[in-house]
């Protein structure tokens, strides 16, 4: 046997560091996306002035006089509660969707094509249509009732695609359809049925950023730290899980409390993704493909960075979503759609070539 | 004693697969389960590693009653080679062979270097070094073998189950296969159990210590290949007329149908 220093190539080792640098790089990376993104707007508002009103607010420094008030409202409440949201949101949805990528053993799954995110809006517009306050202080009723109907969405596709023994690629897509749109119009009934005023409820349920204020933030954050706590506790196992299940139970893999885990995680995340900024598709599909396409297939890479690769997208999008057509600002979903759509037929392609070479 | 096998009985539906069977396996066996297809050989493997559980009887491993055991400290007693699994094409072959040492491992801990020794030693062994670059859906059937042969033996279980480990492949990796199997099983200490379910009986006869030829979801003959495999065993259970001459070489039974 050779010992381990001769190995001729050292990747086998390399491989399994954590991959704090890439973390770095691509929180650097993402930083300056959303900093761009606060200094780009329809007001135009000098690059130092936001480091002064940023410093200030970070680190208590004193904020410039010369800094008109309406700039540092701008800032400070208008285009950096958007930001820091999206950011959350992204991150979510990246986590979220690599997840169900793994648990799913199929690349094609994303939490608004398997109908996640339209059983979540289900349960979020129940709790519109109730009239129900939902924020009492910090505490927000709407991510408690989209997780319900996110894990009741997941949870159908789950044991739809999944009554073969391995997720058909197919039934999953098919099933992950039939539930976003029966949710879909279960919602649509709901809304016709009930005759208060719509406009909150529709602009929400058309998805973006537009009403972010730092309090969504605030009510977010739990739930990515919580889910992202959890999924990358696994992240080890859910790699174990790429193989056939009873071959990672030979591995000393409790599949099932793994998968209860890993699901309800990531529909967490979905779920509090959805309740404050409605449904954004693609997200979940772009960047942990993005990441797997660079880094290869460990889990332990993919979740975290593709947290943060989806943050920096949606950033992006949404940056491109208010400034495209300025002044009128076009909902966040359709640029995720405009860039997703395309990818999600080439990855359609891809999979299904790989599918007939097997067979 | 590796395993203790003591009145099981399993039924898939109606039909009993196996029937009331007894046996024990001792350490530094490798012994091959051989007979017709559906005599019960693959779902008594799946009994021994947990994949199913007896309809009546136990099983001890090590003295502990097998249901009782977790998924965690079976693995590490049992490592399962099983028979043309699903693999993840796009996974590398190297981070396939580490997966191995999961049930070493706690939730956040990473491997270690100690780790990557031992996955490096069964890289060595299984003659793949040439291909932890690769990913599982580049390399031919008999490499796959090989491969899944190492992610086993990275388990470091004393027990090790192989299921139909040479079937799909030509003679030569056949024999490639074969000897990686005995050559893991001689490895460092004369402790290890290899149970192998088998189609080839001139393979089995060639390779195994000890060789259990099943029928009708019952142990017909058990002893050594010398014992199992004479003409009149053979005939009876698989109903073909057979020839047996000694091996050119080693001496081993060799059967011509």
């Amino acid at each position: 046997m050779k010992p381990i220093n001769d190995i001729d190539d050292k990747n086998l080792i390399s491989t399994y560091t954590y991959p704090w640098k890439k973390i770095l790089v691509g929180i650097s990376i993402t930083t300056a996306c959303a900093l761009s993104a606060v200094a780009i707007g329809s007001v135009y508002i000098p690059t130092m002035a936001i480091f002064s009103i940023l410093s200030s607010k970070v680190f208590f420094f004193q904020e410039s006089n010369q800094l008109a008030s309406s700039s540092h409202t701008i800032i400070w409440n208008v285009r950096f509660p958007r930001v820091v949201l999206s950011l959350l949101v992204g991150a979510s949805l990246g986590i979220s969707g690599a997840t169900y990528q793994g648990l799913f053993k199929n690349p094609l799954a994303d939490p608004y094509l398997i109908g996640v995110a339209s059983g979540a809006s289900l349960g979020a517009t129940l709790v519109f249509l109730t009239g129900l306050p939902f924020t009492y202080g910090y505490f927000s009723l709407l991510p408690v009732a989209s997780f319900c109907g996110g894990l009741a969405a997941v949870y159908i596709a789950y044991l739809i695609s999944h009554s073969s023994g391995d997720t058909q690629l197919s039934t999953l897509l098919l099933a992950g359809l039939a539930i976003g749109a029966f949710a879909t119009a279960i919602t649509g009934i709901l809304m016709l049925r009930s005759d208060p005023d719509l406009r909150p409820l529709l602009s929400w349920l058309l998805g973006g950023f537009i009403r972010a204020q730092w309090n969504h933030s605030i009510l977010m954050i739990p739930y990515l730290v919580v889910g992202t706590i959890f999924v990358l506790g696994y992240s080890r196992i859910l790699n174990t899980m790429q193989l056939e299940e009873y071959y990672s139970e030979s591995l000393g893999v409790d599949t099932e409390k793994a998968k209860r885990v890993l699901i309800i995680s990531a529909t967490l995340m979905t779920s509090a993704a959805v309740s404050f900024s409605g449904l954004i598709g693609f997200v979940g599909l772009i960047a942990p493909h993005v990441i797997r396409l660079l880094w290869g297939t460990d889990y332990r890479t993919i979740l975290p960075l593709s947290g943060i690769a989806g943050a920096a997208f949606l950033v992006l999008a949404d940056l491109a979503a208010r400034t495209i057509v300025s002044p009128v600002e076009l909902p966040v979903g359709i640029i995720t759609a405009l860039v997703g759509s395309p990818f999600f037929v080439y990855l359609l392609l891809k999979s299904k070539k790989a599918i007939e070479n097997v067979y | 004693m590796s395993i203790k096998i003591q009145d099981i009985s399993f039924n898939y539906g109606h039909e009993d697969v196996i029937r009331k069977i007894n046996l024990n396996f001792m350490p530094g066996q490798l012994v091959s389960l051989v007979g017709p297809n559906g005599a019960g050989k693959t779902t008594l493997l799946k009994l021994i590693s947990g994949l199913l559980e007896p309809t009546s009887g136990q099983i001890h491993i090590y003295n502990q009653l097998s249901e009782n055991l977790t998924r965690k400290e079976r693995a590490l007693l049992i490592s399962l080679v099983p028979q043309n699994p699903k693999l993840p094409e796009e996974m590398g072959v190297s981070d396939f062979i580490m997966l191995g040492r999961n049930p070493h491992l706690k939730l956040l801990q990473w491997e270690s270097l100690e780790d990557f020794k031992i996955a490096q030693e069964s890289i060595s062994l299984t003659e793949i070094d040439h291909l932890i670059q690769r990913k599982l859906g580049e390399v031919s059937g008999g490499e796959r073998q090989r491969i899944m042969l190492a992610l086993a033996m990275t388990q470091r279980s004393p027990i090790m189950l192989l299921d139909e480990p040479t079937s799909n492949l030509d003679i030569s990796h056949q024999m490639k296969v074969m000897k990686v199997i005995k050559k893991i099983h001689n490895q460092k200490s004369n402790n290890r159990v290899t149970i192998l379910a088998i189609h080839d009986l001139n393979i089995a006869a060639q390779f195994s210590d000890r060789v259990i030829l099943f029928s009708e979801g019952i142990v017909a003959v058990d002893g050594t290949p010398q014992e199992v495999l004479t003409k009149n065993n053979i005939e009876a259970i698989y109903g073909s007329k057979v020839s047996i001459i000694p091996h050119p070489e080693h001496g081993s039974p060799l059967i011509i149908s």
